[in-house]
Order: structure tokens, then C-alpha cells, then sequence
């Protein structure tokens, strides 16, 4: 079989030539890093990177394989896949796949054999850019590149609406074995173990599309409300935002990633892109009243600012001291802009679904 | 408070630091002058006393410190720490960081064993016992195999491993004899499961954070000092990974720690099942690898918080951020363990007790490049498996499966070894390549650029000025500036004969430079060393010292004044002459000078030329020619390998037979540079000369006395400044021999010239143009800089005129520091081939108080009744001179405080392991022995001497002089 190209091509023009790893097929989107050094299966899973295009830093991804234990959704959703190496010989008790198969399987493209670290120098220098790529048989890679560039150059992620693609169709239900409390997670793109983390918690969950009405939402009568993480800009999602700001303080409310900036938003607050996002396992958070230090996982590429006097600030990113949480005593809700479920990342902020179920 | 380890000193100095950056007046006690931390500036006062209970006592009453901080020393710490907390809370003194509570509660395993149970954190079965037939009972019933582990032990000493009920006896007894409290813990095995180690971190605040994780690639069962380790561990999930961070965090949060605190976990990788196998509340072996691993100050850390910062109020000096946060790695960092059996004539197994002296850390992109780099750091003379192929865990077995893979099916592998199958193939990569040493080299030849440890994987701005170079990187992010650069050589893992008095030598080197205007770039694999910590240099480059590996570092830096090969011990200046073939500089006494003194032959012409008397000799570089100019010398001989150091293969042969049984090593070792055959003077006094040369001048700065006689290794035998045996006439032939050689030699920094004198006789033995090990003592001793103003004169910022000694009404001794307890299989006859691997030093108002202060600051005890066995010849001297200091003499073992055996052979050497065994110290020379004698006689009264009692003019300093 002849060695297989993994071609990569900026929106810029410039191109780089790897090792094809996973689908032979075109992928393009937004060029975004995770720092985590364990957790890559999570975060090809997460619907929160549909539409991008994902760096590990961490060269040697795929160490202990593929589980059916890691999946954060039903699919992949990212888009392509960069690493600098894949590992051939995964070993995991759990493990039943190699990274490489698992791409293919879900047809996936993907590139090892690249400087990632200077990939992360580049989204850090210039802010994340479209990209395109491709796994291509080598005689094919001239007449490839300018195809691809043509398809970066006219990708714009925040044209697209991602959450439609990634949330769950219809209402799904999951009942725990004794049922105490009733949640609505409205999905924006939520990541399993959100609903896991529920579930272990005596809650019955039901996951609903990202654009219930809140009508539709008290009609489960829930005892709180969670809006979830997801792709995509959050200013486009008028219509969740809209059910939010009517459901304020008929029912306790807690957002994560995405939710955090729909609650920023619902209260009046605004969202901005970061230039390259926060993505990886090891970012401390504080809050700011007792200057205790969680660290998170992370995975979001916009921040709520211009905080309205409603709500209070209470969690700061340590590094560039950007919003990480919010309260709102007045309507009994809260969000945080990390994860809590974890998955890939640290568990230290999971007893904030304590706090919730502390609120309903 | 700190003690003789070696990784110590890199925590003890950050702290120093970080507590004098508050202005706090730190006071330092530390027998080991082979340390940065010991020399004044580094703390504010500094004790080179025994660090016993006693001693501690005696200057906490004198200098009446707020606050004692023992969690950055290392176990002696901890161990005088809780034997004095009555007397600390007597005095009012705060102990501060991890408390004593807390150092207690991790210690002693059933406390903590319970703790765990109530955490709900596994641990394995286990029940503590204080009798042979309760261990039995024990063993029993939690089943075989087992480990006895001993209460407070360091670096799993004693810890031994039980497979069979017949060996009960024999290792319950031994366990029984070393543990602190006479109890030992019988604890189920868990054997072959995969072994993970945490560091982490929490503040008074209670946040806590994990640094970095780390696997051994050797499963439990190998020590982890002992292991092949990995960071960040490689083999676990998400889920694994975040199983065990948060175990760490919560068991160090019920403990209470502030501070750094390491935990152990053992995995079994078929079911995800963990327990916890144990916590160490202080800086360790492994917080220093960690530390290295991830750019990530953890002493600095640690030491602010014993003060009450939190971490988000303590400055990260990289990102610029705080330190609360966790290292991103975005490469592989392996560290492989150096051993001291070649220099120990053995060939043994290793396990659960600590048996390496050193260590050699690679960082790469993948896990083969750092597999490569760090066994081109290791500095090994031969990487055959030869005479070993074995699955059993030694030195080599590495390379073992290396070879093996090739031919063997994983499956097979993994099965005798239960090493997890990831590394399996990523050794079986290797293979491919291997056959030998020389292909890992070749690699070298592939092109590559420097990448940047930053702590945070390039996600931010970062300013660290350490570097590893990757052959799978693309952007080269090591920019050489504008500034006069001076490359300096460091000497890589400490082993027997080169330890940690030569990154004392670099760190004073790097500081005189940097003080002086130069940017200086570092050159060092040691995780353990202050030299590798990034803020000591301008640049760190975390690197083989190979000729190649610091080639690709100087064409990188070029333009750059030189490079300074004489700190780094003989791995440094081993690379003078093929980096000077290179076109570089090599900057002090030139290459051709370095060979006059290196080379046999040219040091014998020289010698002759400078009627200078020396050792007759002759060169050999075969058996047969050793056997035919063996006829033209007198026996005893003395064969050693010429450029080789510490003596290693060096043999006393009495005759032909024993020459022939020698030799072949010998040659082994040499490595195609001929073998020294040198007449042996006995019963002669040998000296140590250290001294300076600025190319025109030579500064003598000191003649130390040996204790031992000649034959024994200098580097084993105790040392006195200044000379006491030696009359002036002589020392002043002794300074006229040195002013002739340094002088004639141009030497451009150090000379140490190794001299013996019987009566009126002075021969030279060898000449060694660089630092030697006895200069961190000499500088102490005499209160001069010693190697601050050998960098200086290399870099042309000093000459030696108008330089004196100071002076000083103090004697100094140096007493070594020996290994044997963790071989009981070697005999303690100290001989020619050096076998120390630290030192300790004492100061006295005369020379009974301080020889007798730094032996027992080396952990020598005498009491009254000594047993004198078989000393040959001198056997009734040694008798009359004990006789005399009325130290009774018993013919029984077991009533005996200490013994005195000199003789080789059988049943001499079996009673000498047996002092080893119980902990008897054992007298193995007859110089030494003698003066022992006279020393006990005078009774002399231990006074407590602080460093700046001994140097009150310290200040002036010539490195700082200069200047200004």
C-alpha cells in the first residue's frame, strides 16, 4: 500500500505534509490545541470541538488505545486530527481499538508526524485560523493543496450553527434506579457525563433539544434546570438565551462551558472570542471570595465579560484572569465557563453538581 | 537541616533562597561540605556539624531560631524532627511547613494505614509485628510473597521481599535490627504491578495540586530509585490517571501536609484495581526528578508556603502567573538510574533497596529519543549484556531486552519481566536499531533543534531558559543572544569516584561568570544537581555530555568565548581534546597541558625534567606486555587504567599470578588507552595538593594529610587540613614540587597533584589538571572561593597575585561516607579502587575534636571496647596504641563497640561484612586505626562551630573584587 500523505493547508496559504492517520477524506475547520496529556478520546468525542480541527500538544497520543468506557457522545466531531505521534501498539485493559482505526471508523481524517509544538505557536501567535486537510495518496498532494486552500479560505465557523448539528434530535430521558429530583439539561451539545454525573445523583434527566421553548421545559416539571456545553458562537443562539431569560427564578439554573455564556447572556452580560481559546486539563481556577484554587478541565474558544450588576463574578481564570464563574443569588443560579463532569480532566470542581442538587 | 544526600542539595539551596528573598536569617546544618547549600551566602550561617538530635539541640540554644523547616532535607530530617519536637516546643521554636504531626502520621504505617482505611483509600493488607513468631503469624495469614518493610527507614532500606517461609528468619531478624522502633511491618505484596508516583503540592489554604505524574517502567518490586521512570506516566487513561490524582490530593489533604508531599501507587493494570504503597511528606529523589521533569520550582514552592503563602501568592517566574497550576509536558522525560557495581566487582540483582548512586535524566519528543539520550547521558564504559542474559532486573537488563526483542515475541517478554507491553514495543523500536552503544550514537548523527521546557506546552509566553534538543521538531526556539557566552561542562550522574562535589564546582564556576558580566550556558543530565536548575545559568541545556550532544549545543550559541571543561570531573574533561579538535576553545590550561599531565609517558618525561621524583612505572596495553615489563619493576604493584576516575578496576597486585589475573579488566575498562603498572610505596603518608595555577602563577591552596595510608583510594581516605604528621621542611618541598609542575604546566585553573611521603621522601603520584573532589572542603576549610576563582582566571577576569590564604586557628577534617550497608556482599576493606559515595566534614580547635566530629557525622560510633582482629604486621601496634588510650581490647565480637580488621582474606573479611550488617563501625587501615587511638586518648570536648567563627572575613571575596 503506498504511504499516505496527511496534508494540512492554512487559510493563509501555508501547508504542511504529514503521516495520514485515520479517513482518507477532506476535513476542514478551525485550527484549535488541548494541552491535556491524557483524555484525547473524550475530546474526539466532545460535540464541543465540532467544526474544529484539534492539536494535541502532547506528542504521543493513543497510548492506552480506544474504550467504550471514554466515549463523550455518540461520535467523533471533530473534524481532523493532529498529532505528533500515534501509538501503533495501544496497551489498556479497557482498550479495543487503536487510535488510528478508530479515526477511520468514524471517518475522521487525521495527521501525525507534525511539530505540534510549533502549531501551538502558531494558533497562540495568530489566533485560531480555518484549516483544511486531507489523507491523500502522494501523487495527489499538488493538485489537493489548492483545493483545500480554496475550502479553508471559505470556511467561517461562526457563520455556521453547530449546536443544531450535535444536540439530541428528540427528547431523551435517563431514569436513575431511585429517582429523587427531575433535571431539564437542555443540550447545547452535552457531553455525557454531564447526564451521568446527574444520574448518579438520583436525578431523572431529560435532554432536551437546545431550542425548547421554556414552555415546553417547565412542562417536565423539573426541579432545576442545566444548560449544557456546545460548539459554536454563543451570540447565535438567540432563541436558547431566550428561554433561559424566561425561566430566571421560576427554577434553579447551572450552565457549564456554553451554559455559562447563554446564564452571562440571559442576565445581559456579553461573550467575546478568545484569540485561542482555553483547551486542556490544567487550568486553575479561584474564587474570588475565599482564593480557593480549583484546577479544570477546559475547552471553550469565547469568555462572558461585561459582567451586569445582577450577577457577581465568582470564579477568575488564574493565568489571564478571565471570567470562569458567575452567581446570580437573585434568580438562584450559577455557571461556571470549565467542566465540572470532567472527562478528560480533573475531578476537583465535581461537587458542584453537589451545589445544584443542594438548590433543588 | 539537611544531610549527606545527594538530591539535596538542590532542595535545601532553593529553599535557602526562597526564604532569604524574604529576608530571613537562615541558619543551616549539614555535615556534607560537597554542597552549595553549606556555603555561606547560600545560607546566612552555616553548621558543618554531626546532624544528631544533640547537635541540633546545641544550635537551636545558640543561634534561638523562630522556626525549624526539616521537610526539604530528605528523611534525616524528618527523623530529627520528630525526635526533637518536645524540645522545639520547649524552646518555643515553630516547626514550619509539613507539621510533625503530619510527618508522624505518614511515617508510621499502621497510623497511616488507618487513616487510609478511613479515607477509604486501598492500601494493601498488612499487620505490624515486634517478634519473630507474631512475622510468622502474619505471614501466614496474609499469605506469601511479602514485604517486611522496617519503621523509618530511607529509601526503602531493609525493605526486603519474602517469597519463602525458610528465609523468615534470616530477613525478619535483619528487619528487626535496622528498624528504628524495632517493629516491622509484614505487608502483602503487590508484585509485578505497574508503579505510578504523584507530586503534590498544598498550602495552608488547603489548595492542593498535583505536578507531575511519573511511571516506572520497572514494576514494583524495583525500588523506584531504582527503576527506569517515566513522566508523565505513559500507560494510563483519563479515567486511571484522574483516579489516582485525586486519591493523591485527598490523602495529602487528610494528612494535613504543607508543603510537597510524593505518593506511591501501585496499579494492576489488568483491572484498574490501585493501592496506595506509600507517601513521603517532604522533598524526595522523586520531587527533584519532578521538578527537572517540568521546569516547576517545587522547593522554591515548597519553602514559601512553610512561610504562609498560598500559591496563588507565590510568583510562577516563567508564565509570570502564579504558582497554582499544573504542569502541561509536551514531551517525554526518562530518567535511568546509575549504578556503582562495576566499581563494586558486582554483578547483583536489583530490587527493593537502594543500590544506585546516581541518576541521568534525557528529555525527548517520543520515548525512544529520550531512551537514547538518557543512556548516552549514563556515561556507561560498555552496554554488554553479555556476561548477563538474564530477565532478572540488573544494571543491564535494559539492554537485555533490547537484544532480546528482536527475536522474542512480546508476549514472552512481558511475561518473564511483567513490564506493560507499551514500553515492551517501544524497546522492541530500539531493537531494531541496536547493536550496541554505538547505534544509540548514531541517532545523534540525525539533525535536530532545541525545544524549550515551559511548563505550560507552548500555551503560553513563557522566558524559561531551558532547553532539550528533538530530532522531531521544526522550529528551533533557543536563540542565541548577543552577549560574551562561556559554555560550561558539567559532569553528569554522580557515580563512586565523581559525585557531588563536582556541581559544587559548576555552581560556583556558573556564579563567579554570571557575576562577572558572562552569559553562562550549562551543559548537565542531572536531575539531582543545582546546576540544573534553570534559573543558576543564563541557559540550561538538559543534555548528554557526549562530544556530539554539545557540539550541536556551541554551534548553536557560536559565537562563544570557550568552554570549560575542568568542573565537570573527568566526563567534562574527557571532552577537551575532541571538542578542541572541532575548532573549539577550550578555555584554563590547554589541551596539550591537560595530556602532559593525563599521558603516562608525558608525565614521567616531565617529571624527570623537572627532577621531580616519581612512581616508577611502566605502560602496558596488552596482557603479554604486562607480563614481560611487570619483571622490570618491584612488586607490590599498583595496576590501574590511565584516564579513568576514582580508581575504578585499580588492583594491588603482590605478584605475577595476581597480575594476570587482573590485568584483563583493566584493559576492559581502558578502553584502548594503555594500563598503568606503578611500584607501591607502603606505610607512606599520601597528600592531596589542591592548587591554582593563572598560567604564569600557582596558588597553593592546600596540602591535605591522609589519614590512610598510601594504596588506599584518596577518595576513601579522611583527610586533614592543614597537615599534621608532616614536618615544615617537607611541606615546603611539597609546595616547591607543586609551584615547579603548575608553572610548567601553564595550568589555567585547577591542579590537584596527588603526592606520598615516606620520612624524608616525596614522590609524586599523579598530577590532575582540574577540579578535584577535595575542593568544596579546601574552599570551606580555608575560607577562599576556590572555584569561583578558577572560572575567573579560565575566563581571563583573575590572576593570582596578592592571593593568601586567610587565617584560620580551626583544624578541618574530611571523612567519608560509605555504601556497604546496602551491600552486604561486599567486603569494607577499604583498598585502591575508591568505593565513598559521600562525605562529611567537621571543624575542631585541634585535630582529635575534629576528626573524631566528622566521623561521626559519617556515622562512625566508638565506644569503649574495640576488638582488634587480624592486622597482619601491625596487629599488637594497633593493640598498644588502643592499650594506651585505654580502650579495652575484647576477643569477643559481641562485646566489642567497634572493631579494627585489616588483613584480606577469610575469616577477616567475613567479620568485616558482619560490622556491616549490625552496624559496628569497622576500622580496615592501620594508619587509620592508630590514630584513632591517639585521638580517643586525648578525649578531646565537641565544641559547636559555626562556619563563620571559622572565616569571620569571608566578604572579601576575590570573584567579587574583581569587579569592582
Amino acid at each position: 500500500m503506498a504511504e499516505r500523505v496527511g496534508l494540512l493547508v492554512f487559510s493563509d496559504g501555508s501547508v504542511l505534509q504529514g503521516k495520514g492517520l485515520g479517513a482518507s477524506r477532506e476535513g476542514v475547520g478551525e485550527l484549535v490545541f488541548n494541552t491535556s496529556m491524557t483524555g484525547y478520546q473524550e475530546a474526539l468525542t466532545d460535540p464541543s470541538y465540532a467544526g474544529q480541527v484539534l492539536v494535541f500538544s502532547y506528542p504521543l497520543i493513543g497510548n492506552y488505545g480506544i474504550s467504550a468506557q471514554a466515549l463523550e457522545s455518540r461520535q467523533c466531531w471533530v473534524n481532523g486530527v493532529i498529532v505528533s505521534e500515534a501509538a501503533a501498539h495501544p496497551f489498556h485493559y479497557e482498550s479495543t481499538n487503536t487510535l488510528d482505526a478508530f479515526l477511520q471508523a468514524e471517518n475522521v481524517p487525521g495527521i501525525a508526524g507534525l511539530d505540534t509544538r510549533a502549531l501551538v505557536h502558531k494558533i497562540r501567535a495568530g489566533g485560531v485560523k480555518p484549516v483544511s486537510l486531507d489523507v491523500v495518496d502522494a501523487s495527489e498532494v499538488k493538485m489537493r493543496t489548492k483545493q483545500l486552500l480554496a475550502i479553508a479560505k471559505n470556511f467561517d465557523y461562526s457563520a455556521i450553527n453547530f449546536v443544531e448539528k450535535v444536540c439530541v434530535p428528540n427528547t431523551t430521558t435517563f431514569i436513575p434506579e431511585q429517582a429523587d429530583k427531575t433535571v431539564v439539561l437542555v443540550d447545547c451539545g452535552a457531553k455525557t457525563s454531564i447526564a451521568r454525573n446527574l444520574v448518579e445523583r438520583n436525578c431523572t434527566v431529560h435532554q432536551v433539544p437546545y431550542n425548547t421553548s421554556a414552555k415546553d421545559i417547565l412542562a417536565l416539571k423539573p426541579d432545576g434546570v442545566m444548560f449544557s456545553n456546545g460548539p459554536g458562537d454563543p451570540e447565535q443562539l438567540h432563541t436558547t438565551v431566550s428561554a433561559c431569560k424566561e425561566l430566571l427564578g421560576q427554577l434553579p439554573i447551572f450552565g457549564i462551558c456554553l451554559g455559562h455564556q447563554i446564564l452571562g447572556q440571559a442576565l445581559g452580560g456579553k461573550t467575546f472570542k478568545l484569540k485561542f481559546g482555553h483547551r486542556g486539563s490544567n487550568h486553575a481556577v479561584q474564587d474570588v471570595n475565599t482564593g480557593k484554587v480549583m484546577l479544570t478541565a477546559q475547552n471553550h474558544g469565547y469568555a462572558v465579560h461585561k459582567i451586569p450588576a445582577i450577577a457577581d463574578e465568582w470564579l477568575v481564570n488564574c493565568l489571564d484572569g478571565t471570567n470562569e464563574g458567575l452567581t446570580c443569588d437573585k434568580y438562584d443560579a450559577f455557571s461556571v465557563q470549565f467542566h465540572p463532569e470532567a472527562n478528560p480532566g480533573p475531578y476537583d470542581a465535581n461537587s458542584l453538581f453537589d451545589k445544584f442538587l443542594e438548590k433543588i | 537541616m539537611t544531610r549527606n544526600k545527594r538530591q539535596f542539595d538542590y532542595s535545601g539551596t532553593q529553599a535557602c533562597q526562597a526564604l532569604k528573598e524574604e529576608g530571613i536569617f537562615v541558619v543551616l546544618a549539614n555535615s556534607n561540605p560537597a554542597t552549595i547549600q553549606t556555603d555561606l551566602g547560600t545560607a546566612d550561617e552555616v553548621y558543618l556539624e554531626p546532624l544528631t538530635p544533640d547537635t541540633i539541640k546545641q544550635i537551636v540554644l545558640k543561634e534561638k531560631p523562630d522556626s525549624v523547616l526539616p521537610t526539604l532535607s530528605g528523611q534525616t530530617g524528618l527523623n530529627l524532627a520528630v525526635a526533637l519536637k518536645e524540645f522545639f516546643v520547649e524552646q518555643g521554636v515553630r516547626v514550619i511547613g509539613t507539621s510533625v504531626k503530619t510527618i508522624e502520621l505518614a511515617e508510621d504505617r499502621e497510623q497511616f494505614r488507618n487513616l487510609m482505611l478511613a479515607l477509604g483509600e486501598p492500601v494493601p493488607p498488612s499487620q505490624r509485628v515486634k517478634t519473630l513468631d507474631e512475622m510468622k503469624a502474619a505471614c501466614e495469614k496474609i499469605g506469601l510473597p511479602v514485604l517486611l518493610r522496617p519503621d523509618f527507614c530511607l529509601g526503602g532500606e531493609g525493605t526486603l521481599f519474602l517469597t519463602n517461609m525458610d528465609d523468615l528468619k534470616e530477613k525478619g531478624e535483619y528487619c528487626f535490627r535496622i528498624s528504628g522502633t524495632h517493629q516491622v511491618l509484614v505487608e502483602k505484596s503487590v508484585y509485578g504491578t505497574a508503579e505510578l508516583e504523584y507530586e503534590v503540592i498544598r498550602d495552608a489554604n488547603d489548595n492542593c495540586i498535583t505536578i507531575c505524574s511519573m511511571e516506572n517502567m520497572d514494576p514494583v518490586g524495583v525500588h523506584t530509585g531504582e527503576s527506569i521512570v517515566v513522566a508523565p506516566a505513559q500507560t494510563l487513561s483519563d479515567d486511571d490517571h484522574q483516579k489516582l490524582r485525586s486519591s493523591a490530593i485527598r490523602i495529602v489533604r487528610a494528612l494535613g501536609v504543607q508543603g510537597a508531599c510524593n505518593i506511591q501507587f501501585a496499579m494492576d493494570q489488568k483491572t484498574g484495581q490501585y493501592w496506595i504503597i506509600e507517601v513521603n511528606p517532604r522533598a524526595s529523589r522523586s520531587s527533584a526528578l519532578a521538578s527537572k521533569a517540568t521546569g516547576y520550582p517545587i522547593a522554591r514552592v515548597a519553602a514559601k508556603i512553610a512561610l504562609g503563602y498560598h500559591l496563588t501568592e507565590i510568583q510562577n517566574r516563567i508564565t509570570g502567573s502564579t504558582a497554582a497550576f499544573e504542569p502541561a509536558l509536551d514531551y517525554v522525560v526518562l530518567k535511568i538510574p546509575r549504578w556503582p557495581f562495576d566499581k563494586l566487582g558486582l554483578n547483583e540483582p536489583i530490587g527493593t533497596s537502594m543500590k544506585s548512586t546516581g541518576e541521568a535524566m534525557a528529555i525527548g519528543k517520543n520515548f525512544e529519543e529520550a531512551m537514547t539520550k538518557a543512556v548516552r547521558s549514563l556515561d556507561m564504559k560498555s552496554t554488554n549484556v553479555l556476561d548477563n542474559p538474564s530477565y532478572v532486573a540488573t544494571e543491564k537488563r535494559l539492554f537485555h531486552l533490547i537484544d532480546q526483542l528482536k527475536i522474542k515475541p512480546i508476549e514472552e517478554v512481558q511475561s518473564a519481566t511483567m513490564i506493560n507491553p507499551w514500553f515492551l514495543h517501544k524497546l522492541k523500536n530500539l531493537s531494531a536499531t541496536r547493536t550496541g552503544l554505538v547505534d544509540f550514537a548514531a541517532l545523534q548523527e540525525m539533525p535536530a533543534v532545541f525545544n524549550m521546557v515551559d511548563t505550560c506546552a507552548g500555551e503560553f509566553e513563557a522566558k524559561t531558559p531551558y532547553y532539550y534538543s528533538t530530532q522531531f521538531a521544526t522550529r528551533n526556539e533557543s536563540y542565541p543572544s548577543k552577549r560574551k557566552k562561556i559554555v560550561i561542562l558539567g559532569a553528569g550522574p554522580i557515580r563512586i569516584g565523581q559525585g557531588i562535589e563536582f556541581d559544587y564546582c559548576t555552581v560556583k564556576a556558573i556564579q563567579a561568570l554570571r557575576e562577572n558580566g558572562f552569559e553562562t550556558i550549562v551543559v548537565n543530565n542531572n536531575p539531582e544537581t543545582v546546576s540544573t536548575d534553570f534559573d543558576v545559568s543564563d541557559k540550561l541545556y538538559f543534555e548528554p555530555l557526549t562530544v556530539k550532544d554539545v557540539q550541536r549545543i556551541i554551534q548553536n550559541e557560536s559565537p562563544i568565548e570557550g568552554v570549560l571543561v575542568q568542573f565537570g570531573g573527568q566526563t567534562a574533561l574527557n571532552l577537551a581534546a575532541p571538542l578542541q579538535a572541532l575548532g573549539n576553545t577550550i578555555m584554563g590550561t590547554t589541551v596539550d597541558d591537560l595530556d602532559r599531565a593525563g599521558d603516562r609517558k608525558q608525565f614521567k618525561e616531565l617529571m624527570d625534567s623537572l627532577l621531580i621524583p616519581t612512581v616508577k612505572s611502566a605502560v602496558c596495553r596488552s596482557k603479554e606486555e604486562a607480563l614481560q615489563v611487570a619483571h622490570t619493576l618491584q612488586f607490590p604493584l599498583l595496576l590501574r587504567p590511565s584516564f579513568v576516575l576514582g580508581g575504578r578496576a585499580m588492583y594491588v597486585v603482590k605478584n605475577l599470578l595476581e597480575l594476570e589475573h587482573r590485568i584483563e579488566e583493566s584493559l576492559m575498562i581502558s578502553d584502548g588507552k594503555p594500563v598503568i603498572l606503578d611500584e607501591f610505596l607502603e606505610d607512606a603518608i599520601e597528600l592531596d595538593v589542591d592548587c591554582l595555577g593563572d598560567g604564569h602563577r600557582c596558588f597553593v591552596a592546600g596540602i591535605l594529610e591522609q589519614i590512610e595510608e598510601a594504596g588506599i583510594h584518596s577518595g576513601d581516605s579522611a583527610c586533614v587540613l592543614p597537615a599534621q604528621r608532616l614536618q615544615p621542611h617537607i611541606l615546603d618541598r611539597v609546595r616547591l614540587y607543586a609551584e615547579r609542575i603548575v608553572t610548567t604546566l601553564k595550568v589555567k585553573g585547577f591542579c590537584n597533584i596527588q603526592m606520598a611521603v615516606k620520612n624524608d621522601d616525596i614522590i609524586v603520584i599523579e598530577v590532575n589538571p582540574r577540579a578535584s573532589r577535595t575542593i568544596p572542603f579546601v574552599s570551606k576549610a580555608i575560607g577562599l572561593p576556590l572555584a569561583k576563582m578558577a572560572a575567573l582566571i579560565q575566563a581571563d577576569a583573575l590572576t593570582l597575585e596578592n592571593i593568601s590564604i586567610p587565617q584560620s586557628h580551626h583544624v578541618a577534617v574530611k571523612a567519608c561516607v560509605f555504601p556497604f550497608k546496602r551491600f552486604p556482599m561486599v567486603d569494607p576493606l577499604l583498598n585502591a579502587e575508591m568505593k565513598s559515595t559521600g562525605e562529611s566534614m567537621a571543624f575542631g580547635h585541634g585535630f582529635a575534636e575534629a576528626y573524631l566530629k566528622a566521623l561521626n557525622a559519617a556515622g562512625q560510633q566508638f565506644g569503649p571496647s574495640v576488638m582488634v582482629g587480624d592486622c597482619g604486621k601491625h596487629t599488637e601496634k594497633i593493640r598498644t596504641a588502643f592499650a594506651t588510650a585505654k580502650i579495652q581490647c575484647v576477643d569477643d565480637y559481641h562485646q566489642a563497640a567497634f572493631v579494627v580488621s585489616t588483613a584480606t582474606g577469610e575469616p577477616n573479611s567475613a567479620l568485616r561484612r558482619q560490622c556491616v550488617r549490625d552496624g559496628k563501625s569497622c576500622i580496615t587501615s592501620y594508619f587509620a586505626a592508630v590514630i584513632l587511638a591517639e585521638c580517643l586518648a586525648e578525649n578531646p570536648a565537641f565544641n559547636l562551630i559555626a562556619l563563620s567563627e571559622v572565616h569571620p572575613d569571608e566578604d572579601a571575596n576575590p570573584s567579587d573584587n574583581e569587579n569592582g
